[in-house]
């Protein structure tokens, strides 16, 4: 029963759960202890709601706050970050130097991975051979970002997760998808063995788990919507 | 030994590169520039970018940072006392954050084709250009500078137009930011080229202009 006044969360987001750009924000909410609304979008039909809120773009995620609409994955999570910088555990670190060395391979991860995944998942046609080796060839340079950025400790972000284990962490649920579907190792443990066990971490992180399923459900959902078929 | 010291490693008609010099001129803080010839990249930026290569790299006390977009910002954190560069407000930068990479993303696509195409095909990416930048400046309606009354971290990013634009339109003969078209950014150069830190840094139109005319005709004879 739905009252005739509904009264709309302070913060909801536009979105869908396989994207790995609106997982960020969902992490990003959990780990600062937001309350939010999540309003799915239809596949294939883009809502009035999120045409007015990303005009420009057309895209999820975007954050409605009191709403006023922020877009773009990584931006939405630095919002967060700052917004409620008196709660919960900092998604950025406070130096400068850590903070671009995060934003950065952020960068870097938007640049090299999604592409790649697209390919792969038989959602865009291209090389899966090329593709499978410029994720390879990221995932190798973000193994040795793991040592150096998080010295040794469970995550990029040191003891609790943070911008790059988002930013990176979001897209391992179409990593370890695609890894199946396509038949190629890309988070090897043998080749990444730093990179591996943080991401099993980072899947299993409470902040996480709710909303980046097993991979199965990723199989399960590139079989019926990216439109090539997959043997497995 | 730590290298103390602020170090540029830019190219001199990159726009990438001239925003990390407004950022730190505008901060106030000395630095070296190191000059790179592209085609034949110097030990120091291979070793201080190994990942990307490109320029602008910012070396702080020896420690690198590339890209751009990151680089002001790192200066706007660590020189916070002075000039503030990004918006305090996360809203606004979050706005801020996004029309950069707007900008960086969509309009540099746009802008690219009508230097490398010539006669009806220039036409056609020119109006797709304008529309891409119509877009972005919407951003600026109302205001003297994307940062509100004043130069901030949005005019950082995109005020390389008012200075390379007109020179790309002189070598393509195409014009894409128009009275008629672009009212509100053309009337943004002028404020764009009086800052002072502009002024201090902008590569000589000749040479620019040289520059740009031989590339057009080097990727038009390919």
């Amino acid at each position: 029963m739905s009252s005739e006044k509904q009264e709309t969360a302070a913060v909801r987001v536009l979105g869908r759960w396989p994207s790995p750009f609106v997982i960020r924000v969902l992490v990003a909410l959990r780990l600062k202890g937001v309350l939010y609304e999540l309003v799915e979008e239809p596949m294939g039909n883009r809502s009035e709601l999120l045409l007015a809120s990303n005009p420009v773009h057309k895209k999820i995620p975007v954050l409605l706050h009191h709403g006023k609409a922020v877009s773009e994955s990584l931006i939405i999570v630095q919002y967060v970050d700052e917004v409620w910088a008196s709660q919960g555990p900092a998604i950025l670190p406070s130096d400068p130097y850590a903070r671009a060395t995060e934003r950065f391979w952020g960068q870097y991860v938007d640049d090299k991975l999604p592409s790649a995944i697209r390919v792969l998942r038989g959602k865009v046609a291209g090389d899966k051979d090329e593709a499978a080796a410029q994720v390879a060839a990221a995932l190798q340079h973000l193994e040795e970002a793991c040592v150096q950025c998080g010295q040794g400790k469970d995550y990029f972000g040191g003891d609790s997760i943070g911008y790059l284990d988002i930013a990176l962490g979001s897209h391992v649920g179409w990593v370890r998808a695609v890894e199946r579907m396509a038949r190629v190792s890309l988070l090897d443990a043998a080749k990444l063995p730093s990179l591996a066990a943080w991401a099993d971490r980072f899947c299993a992180h409470p902040g996480v788990a709710d909303v980046m399923p097993d991979t199965d459900r990723f199989v399960e959902f590139s079989v019926k919507n990216d439109g090539v078929l997959k043997a497995n | 030994m730590v290298e103390k010291g602020v170090k540029v490693f830019g190219m001199w008609a990159s726009p990438m590169a001239i925003r990390v010099e407004w950022a730190l001129r505008l901060k106030g803080v000395a630095y070296e520039y190191v000059d790179e010839d592209l085609a034949n990249k110097s030990d120091a930026l291979l070793r201080h970018n190994p990942v990307t290569k490109k320029v602008p790299v910012l070396v702080h006390d020896g420690e690198p940072i590339a890209e751009s977009t990151i680089i002001v910002e790192y200066i706007d954190e660590v020189w916070k006392d002075g000039y503030p560069i990004m918006p305090s407000d996360p809203y606004e930068r979050a706005q801020a954050r996004f029309w950069a990479k707007y900008a960086d993303e969509k309009c540099i696509a746009a802008i690219y084709p009508v230097f490398t195409s010539t006669g009806e095909a220039q036409a056609k990416v020119v109006h797709e250009a304008q529309q891409c930048l119509k877009t972005l400046e919407k951003a600026l309606e109302g205001k003297k500078f994307f940062g509100g009354g004043d130069f901030g971290y949005l005019d950082v990013i995109v005020g390389w137009y008012a200075h390379w634009l007109p020179i790309i339109e002189e070598v393509c003969g195409a014009k894409v930011v128009t009275d008629e078209e672009l009212p509100v950014l053309k009337a943004w150069y002028d404020r764009i080229l009086a800052v002072d830190v502009v002024k201090e840094t902008l590569p000589p139109r000749d040479k620019l202009l040289a520059l740009n005319k031989a590339r057009r005709e080097q990727l038009l004879s390919a």
